[in-house]
């Protein structure tokens, strides 16, 4: 039931807002609504009832194996949350004068130390972007700001391997690149004859993810590093995978000029059901002019305070409207506190022990690797390939019917250049055992798609709904209830187990 | 190991099974030249319970004085439902609803959401968030440039009295894009869009007219007046609203005969905490044919297999992930979270409490302007404003700031940083959160302040 079907007017959640209405006849009737806001009126005891029991349909890190390939959902400490909220920090509205702030700025200012250190980017990291795709634009940015600055203006394209995430080719086309793609070779490195062949006075840089979306690390980086760097080009680095290498090889160290991180991966920031994320940028010394602002600057005598336009005046400039998201940031904080030095790079052990064994332990139940005779990082691909072939149980099938396994789905169909993929990323937070329960799931899997295979393709049956018609979602569009139209309570109130 | 179960015996036997020595050969495929070395700025291990400590004192010393300002961020009570849900596992630890079947909790709520924002704004359809609303006036910006199809000149005409820092965030996200955007001049009376500065644009070739409602100033632009102008002129009207206010005033789908073409704004009055400027979230809105021009995810309901009603992310081929390089925005996730503290929020307060909290800003804020009149301090535009008035001192509006900091209340933001003509113009809010007592408390410090000057 929608939360408007349970709305009953004159019903309302009092002790919420202020007692009495306002005297507002100073405000002339031409700029006044005629009718009233359509929100529902619903005691306190509703709402909570309504969202918790809608909390419930979800599946979560907290309550469920969550292997998602690229999106590294690892345990969110509660104690990030709960000290992100503390009142001092909650309360401080952005634009307060440094003189009540240094708290906050203190912990930004070390945020930003640690991150250049674990990153190994000399010019140091601004934390300012909103999510991972923003990083994105802001580091795309700055590669446009650093050309633009040497009047380099005939370098138009960006390159991006074949394996990328689409954010990346999206991102090149927002700051007015166009995109060449860079075919992958058949071990999952860049192809480095395509790559010569493309690099040239038009090359403005290009766009790696490392390990990359293939799940195994790009062996030859340095080698394209060189090679970018002799056309040029500049080299901006996705973090999406940093998870994978965390304290074991910094993107600095690798010839990266520009990377941004998401701090909702690697640094466990929760998810949000989609949000909000962080993605903080850290640069070369040649790109610290161009940074994004506002970034924490530490001054003699320890106080710390905003550097601005006045202080960066080649800035690529704001991409929010104060300084990112904070509450985030906090968080993230906390989470490399509790860990510390020791434990960065037990984070890139167990995450990586973890993937291998989960991919040791499939190959074995006779999955098929997409890249057989690579490690794994973080993260591993499953091909079905065959098995869609014999049983025409696909990719997207096995990851329904694993649902019903109480087993959230991997990526599925991503990286785009593997057929009927399972992209599986574990993390270091789970248990053998886990992991364990999680293999038997998809032998069973195997095995009913070869024996039953129509079981597997009506999957799910647990959840509080069988498969969607998406074709219908899109084509008789329904984005908004309009009274008269409810679900009423044919919508199954809970799983049916 | 902080957050790490491996027991030894775990860690032999998953090392066996993948037949390797040592957790060290997983790392033989990175070249040993490129290998780190030790972290030198990232500190020993804290328990939680030391970290916990450090967090208290640090948080102890931005303890928020009495707070004034405003500018885009401001201050609203918040019950106390809202992020004791909004923090639930179940919310905070699930992502982007992949997988529809075992996402409904998520799902249906970003439904309601958009039915609530809808409502609010008088638009048909709305997203699920961006990520805070200078971002989401810069990706409204890039919208209007696919959807009005009339117009070939990439030109926006974009007022001085829209927030400053919207401005810049706006310029710095499509720059890159070849889109002009155009300065209009306010009145310096009004507080408004200079109407005679407009017309200098008449018959020109204009995408859209960004109309912010109220402006910066706090002013409530002629919406009507403005949208029809821009209407006759074959342009598109990107309305930037607060949403509070809109429990009081008209929506911009009502503004003028047609209403305003796409909706977007600072979505952070709405449940989120100040929270030194986020995570917050952007809304944005439009009218039914523009959907498939707007960036971000959108949910829509349909059924499932047995034919019950459910809901999914839907029109994904416009994304990322599907179109690459052509996508209509590089953006991949929402503000889940805080839309999910947003829905709550306006569930709880429903029609009433929405409009009571507006009316107390708009009465509070008035409230101040009779305390300040003995002090021969007055508003320095002669528009109507809804929560948020800029008075003119008669000096430069810094150190008076500063003094009154000291006493423990943030004054309001000092106009003069984004207009340097306007240094002794002092920008300032009194929501529904500030009492008879603190009003009379401004007006004591800002007394105090100005007699020490």
């Amino acid at each position: 039931m929608l939360i408007f079907e349970r709305s009953r007017p004159g019903r309302g959640a009092t002790a919420q807002a202020p007692q009495s209405p306002a005297e507002v006849s100073s405000l002339p009737e031409r700029f006044r609504r005629s009718s009233r806001v359509p929100l529902p009126e619903l005691s306190e005891l509703d709402v909570v009832r309504h969202y918790t029991r809608l909390s419930q349909k979800n599946f979560s890190i907290d309550t469920q194996f969550y292997p998602l390939g690229s999106c590294t959902m690892k345990y969110n400490p509660r104690a990030c949350n709960s000290l992100a909220m503390l009142p001092g920090f909650l309360n401080r509205h952005p634009l307060a004068p440094a003189s009540h702030s240094q708290g906050f700025l203190a912990c930004m200012y070390e945020l930003q130390e640690m991150l250049t250190d674990v990153t190994g980017m000399k010019g140091g990291v601004s934390l300012t972007p909103m999510a991972g795709a923003q990083g994105e634009f802001a580091g795309v940015a700055m590669i446009r700001a650093y050309h633009d600055a040497r009047k380099d203006t005939a370098r138009t394209e960006i390159l991006v391997p074949d394996a990328a995430h689409g954010t990346n080719p999206a991102t090149a086309t927002m700051c007015g690149y166009t995109v060449r793609e860079i075919p992958t070779d058949d071990s999952g490195d860049v192809d480095m004859a395509a790559l010569e062949e493309a690099l040239g006075p038009h090359t403005a840089g290009i766009m790696l993810t490392n390990p990359s979306t293939l799940g195994v690390f790009e062996r030859r980086i340095k080698e394209i590093a060189d090679r970018v760097h002799k056309a040029g080009g500049l080299l901006y680095y996705d973090g999406a995978n940093l998870n994978a290498i965390l304290g074991k090889v910094r993107p600095g160290d690798m010839g990266f000029d520009v990377i941004h991180m998401n701090l909702h991966k690697t640094f466990s920031t929760p998810h949000g059901g989609g949000g909000p994320g962080a993605g903080a940028v850290g640069v070369s010394e040649r790109l610290r002019p161009f940074m994004p602002i506002p970034v924490v600057a530490r001054e003699d005598g320890g106080r710390y305070r905003w550097l601005t336009e006045k202080d960066l005046p080649q800035s690529i400039g704001r991409l929010s409207a104060f300084a990112g998201n904070a509450g985030v940031l906090l968080r993230a904080y906390v989470y490399m506190r509790m860990l510390g030095r020791a434990g960065m790079s037990r984070v890139a052990d167990f995450s990586t022990l973890n993937a291998n064994y989960v991919m040791a332990r499939l190959r074995e139940k006779g999955f098929e690797l997409a890249f057989p005779e690579r490690r794994a990082t973080h993260e591993f691909i499953v091909t079905l390939k065959r098995l869609a072939k014999e049983t025409e149980v696909t990719a997207m099938d096995v990851a329904k019917r694993l649902l019903d396994y109480d087993f959230h789905a991997p990526t599925t169909y991503f990286p785009l250049l593997v057929p009927e993929c399972l992209l599986i990323e574990p993390t270091e937070t789970e248990s053998k055992e886990t992991l364990d329960a999680f293999v038997d799931a998809m032998a069973q899997i195997l095995e009913e798609a070869r024996t039953s295979p129509d079981k597997v393709k009506g999957a799910p049956y647990t959840q509080p709904n069988r498969r969607f018609d998406e074709v219908r979602a899109a084509r008789e569009l329904d984005v908004a209830w309009r009274p008269g139209t409810g679900v009423g309570e044919e919508a199954r109130e809970g799983r049916a187990g | 190991m902080p957050f790490i179960p491996h027991t030894e015996t775990d860690i032999k036997d998953m090392l066996a099974a993948i037949g390797v020595n040592g957790i060290e050969d997983l790392f033989d495929e990175i070249p040993s030249a490129l290998r780190s070395g030790d972290l030198k700025q990232v500190p020993e291990a804290q328990s939680e319970m030391e970290v916990t400590r450090l967090m208290h004192e640090r948080a102890a010393r931005d303890q928020v004085a009495l707070n004034f300002i405003g500018a885009g961020a401001y201050e609203h009570h918040i019950p106390a439902a809202v992020w004791q849900i909004a923090t639930r596992g179940e919310f905070y630890s699930a992502y982007t609803p992949y997988q529809a079947e075992a996402s409904q909790g998520t799902l249906q709520l970003v439904y309601e959401y958009q039915t609530m924002m809808t409502g609010l704004t008088g638009m048909d359809v709305s997203n699920a968030s961006l990520y805070d609303g200078a971002s989401a006036l810069a990706e409204a910006v890039l919208m209007s440039v696919r959807a009005n199809r009339k117009a070939k000149a990439r030109r926006i005409l974009m007022p001085l009295s829209v927030n400053p820092v919207y401005r810049s965030v706006t310029r710095a996200i499509v720059g890159g894009q070849g889109i002009e955007l155009v300065d209009v001049p306010f009145d310096a009376k009004t507080g408004r869009v200079d109407p005679a500065a407009l017309k200098a644009f008449e018959g020109e070739d204009i995408t859209a007219l960004v109309i912010p409602q109220p402006n910066f100033f706090g002013v409530l632009e002629e919406v009507d007046a403005l949208t029809d102008w821009a209407h006759a002129q074959g342009a598109q009207v990107i309305g930037v609203v607060n949403p509070v206010s809109l429990a009081l005033l008209n929506p911009p789908g009502e503004w003028g005969d047609k209403g305003a073409d796409i909706v977007a704004g600072e979505g952070q009055p709405l449940g989120a905490p100040l929270s030194s400027g986020g995570p917050y979230f952007g809304f944005m809105c439009c009218r039914k044919e523009h959907v498939r021009q707007m960036p971000g995810r959108i949910v829509g309901r349909t059924v499932d297999a047995d034919g019950r009603p459910g809901f999914v992310l839907t029109l994904q081929a416009r994304e990322q992930h599907i179109r690459r390089s052509k996508a209509t925005s590089n953006i991949c996730t929402n503000q889940g979270l805080v839309v999910t503290a947003a829905t709550i929020h306006m569930a709880l307060l429903g029609p009433e409490g929405l409009e009571r909290v507006a009316g107390h800003c708009h009465a509070n804020t008035h409230a101040l302007v009779e305390r300040l009149k003995p002090l021969g301090i007055v508003p320095a535009f002669s528009g109507e404003a809804f929560h948020e008035i800029a008075f003119r001192l008669d000096r430069p509006v810094r150190p008076v700031l500063a003094a009154m900091a000291e006493q423990g209340v943030l004054g309001g933001y000092p106009l003069g940083e984004d207009f340097p003509e306007l240094d002794d113009l002092l920008l300032v809010c009194a929501t529904e959160t500030k009492t008879e007592a603190d009003l009379d408390r401004y007006a004591e410090v800002m007394k105090a302040a100005l007699a020490a000057g």
